[in-house]
């Protein structure tokens, strides 16, 4: 038995290792740099240990900025992408003909380089002296006047990002539910049909239960990708996000490590640390909630 | 509730594309089965009595023919409309719920005027539990329940609702041999003490013979034979039904008849008066061999013996014959006689009326008079 167990540990070394060189050490000297104040990164010196940085960090406009965007994109975002790319895959699960034409269609953008999207998406929205935009040119055709998209007002910049950010997200997670779609045993539809189930019923009380855990899955992934959101804000808005007002927070852990205001790597990791603990704190809070709902 | 089928066709589009071959799975159904009946339909496996039992359900729909129950057409009535209970050869319990959840399941379907109270719903599923004696799992889910408990579990769910008509798609098929004897005995008490008319689909010829009113012999979609068990046991119309049923299987032999005599190779074994001189098959069931123990020319079989199986009760005689047509025959015979192991020619009297004889070309039964 303790043999097996030694052996147990010694396979598990490597990936060990490496995690804990990467991941643990890294994570351990964050949280060390968050608490040291001025901290100067060319001399390696700082004045004393305390919450200097959080406080600093917590008062910073543009963070609280990038927390809002944040908070809003994930919060609009996680259910609408969930909920339309769970209706996609029912439509597509129903479907025979063109069904695997649609599967290829809805996966492009998958496969797709997400800045290449975000110029297709500038195409689409951004508003030049020399055009307005494909859907400034719709919203006219319905009456409605321009609106600049990308340097306009803050509402239709985030409508912007959260449209992209659940365009890039879907293919995504409609593969994983197409599949947990189909892997529900059709028996299991027959019975309902035979005990007058409506399709209403049979949705919720059958198809949902039995695809909960990948719908689980997708929820705490959805959650955490949405959380470090930062390239899709960068392909839509340029690197400068704070002066675009469409910041997100890790956006702003790279700007105070790297950006115009860079140099400052205290003020980067206490909102590095802040972003883990409301990431966790969420994470922990699915996991309660699913041990309810999720069937496995 | 009585069922009527009249014509009843279900043919399903060929598989390949380039032949335009259908496939009839059912291939005109006339029968009627009676109130409160339990009826097996029983038949190798691809013969279409799921598909069958699926129109009787409503899951499919027929190519031709009627379906009534009592005077009510049902044809093209929805499955939920029919009033069928349905237990599927894999159960199908919703494994998210509990077993109270899933005997509840079809009650909270009903709307309008037959909607039930949670306590109404709750009490009628707990009826039905005790029925099939599982009232102390309520809380379980199906992944912690047995086989046999699953089993009762969809019955309960089924009869739940007091569908007209109870439907079962080879019910015992996922049980092991012991619980497989005593769920059929269940499942004809369970039957018996709710009245509801029963049809279950099986391959299983001994599971349809023990526990059914009436048995369905099915052939590649076609009916064979229709019958109360033993009526057909002891009268199969043709070969196949004849080979089906029982066990050990019939021993099937090449004969022929001339002069109103059955021989086999040079055996003379029976007078048949009436039956014109023709190629036939002869059928014998294992248990209508009588064991001589000494040689007499007269109205013989010799046969080749194997071996001698004990099995208590019986003894079963192994032999073989050159016209068999199974690899093996067997004789079954009272553990009485004494069989010298030692010998290796034996001969047997034939039972007439364990001995049925077939056309070879048609294979249909030859009556004799």
């Amino acid at each position: 038995m303790e043999k097996k167990e030694v052996k147990g540990w010694l396979y598990l070394l490597p990936a060990a290792l490496f995690l804990g060189v990467f991941l643990v050490y890294p994570l351990i000297d964050v949280l060390i740099y968050s608490l040291e104040e001025g901290y100067n990164f060319a001399s390696q010196t700082y004045f004393g240990v305390g919450l200097y940085n959080y406080s600093y960090v917590l008062h910073d406009p543009y963070f609280l900025q990038a927390l809002k965007n944040t908070f809003i994109l994930v919060i609009i975002t996680v259910p609408l992408s969930t909920g339309i790319a769970l209706l996609i895959s029912l439509g597509l699960v129903s479907i025979q003909k063109l069904r695997d034409l649609y599967h290829t269609l809805f996966f492009l953008p998958y496969v797709t380089n997400t800045l290449a999207v975000g110029l297709v998406f500038m195409i689409l929205f951004k508003k030049t002296p020399y055009s307005d935009g494909m859907i400034n040119l719709l919203l006219n055709m319905v009456g409605i006047s321009s609106v600049d998209f990308i340097d306009g007002p803050y509402w239709a910049k985030m409508f912007v990002l959260c449209f992209y950010t659940i365009w890039v997200v879907m293919p995504f997670k409609i593969l994983i539910l197409t599949s947990a779609l189909a892997s529900v045993n059709p028996l299991y539809y027959s019975a309902a049909k035979v005990d007058g189930t409506s399709r209403f019923r049979t949705f919720v009380k059958i198809t949902l239960p039995m695809i909960s855990p990948s719908l689980f899955y997708l929820i705490i992934t959805g959650f955490i990708g949405a959380f470090k959101a930062y390239s899709d804000a960068v392909a839509l808005f340029g690197t400068d996000l704070n002066a675009a007002g469409m910041n997100t927070m890790v956006g702003y852990v790279y700007d105070m490590l790297y950006g115009n205001s860079g140099g400052y790597p205290s003020y980067a990791s206490a909102a590095a640390m802040i972003l883990f603990m409301i990431v966790l704190t969420i994470t922990c809070i699915n996991l309660l909630v699913s041990k309810k709902y999720v069937h496995y | 509730m009585k069922i009527v089928l009249e014509n009843l066709t279900k043919k399903f589009p060929g598989r390949n594309k380039k032949s335009k071959d259908e496939v009839i799975a059912v291939n005109n159904f006339n029968f009627e089965i009676p109130d409160g009946k339990l009826i097996g339909l029983l038949g190798p496996s691809g013969c279409g009595k799921s598909t069958a039992l699926n129109l009787l359900c409503g899951l499919l729909a027929p190519t031709e023919g009627k379906i009534y129950f009592g005077e009510d057409e049902v044809t093209n009535l929805p499955a939920e409309n029919r009033g069928v209970g349905f237990v599927f050869q894999n159960y199908a319990l919703y494994p998210h719920l509990t077993v109270l959840q899933n005997i509840m399941f079809p009650l909270e379907n009903l709307k309008g005027k037959d909607k039930l109270t949670k306590e109404q719903m709750r009490e009628k599923a707990l009826e039905a539990a005790k029925l099939v004696q599982i009232d102390e799992l309520m809380d379980r889910k199906p992944g912690q329940l047995s086989g046999g408990q699953q089993q009762r579990v969809a019955i309960a769910r089924a009869l739940v609702k007091m569908p007209r008509v109870l439907l079962m798609d080879e019910p015992l098929s996922n049980l092991d041999a012991r619980l497989r004897l005593q769920t059929r005995e269940e499942i004809s008490r369970i039957q018996k003490e709710t009245g509801i008319t029963t049809v279950f689909v099986t391959h299983d010829q001994e599971e349809a013979m023990s526990i059914s009113d009436m048995i369905v012999v099915m052939k590649d979609g076609v009916i064979q034979q229709i019958g109360e068990p033993q009526k057909v046991y002891d009268e199969p119309e043709n070969l196949f039904v004849a080979k089906f049923l029982g066990t050990p299987p019939i021993n099937v032999f090449t004969g022929e008849i001339k002069e109103e005599k059955l021989w086999i190779g040079s055996d003379f074994c029976m007078d048949v008066e009436g039956v014109r001189n023709q190629e036939v098959y002869v059928a014998i069931r294992p248990e209508g061999f009588v064991f001589c123990q000494e040689e007499t020319p007269e109205r013989k079989l010799h046969c080749c013996l194997q071996a001698v199986e004990v099995m208590g009760r019986d003894i079963s005689v192994v032999a073989t014959h050159p016209l068999l047509e199974n690899v093996v025959m067997r004789a079954i015979i009272s553990s009485e006689t004494k069989v010298d192991t030692g010998r290796k020619e034996i001969s047997f009297e034939l039972k007439k009326n364990k001995v049925f004889i077939f056309n070879k070309e048609t294979e249909e039964r030859i009556y004799l008079k």
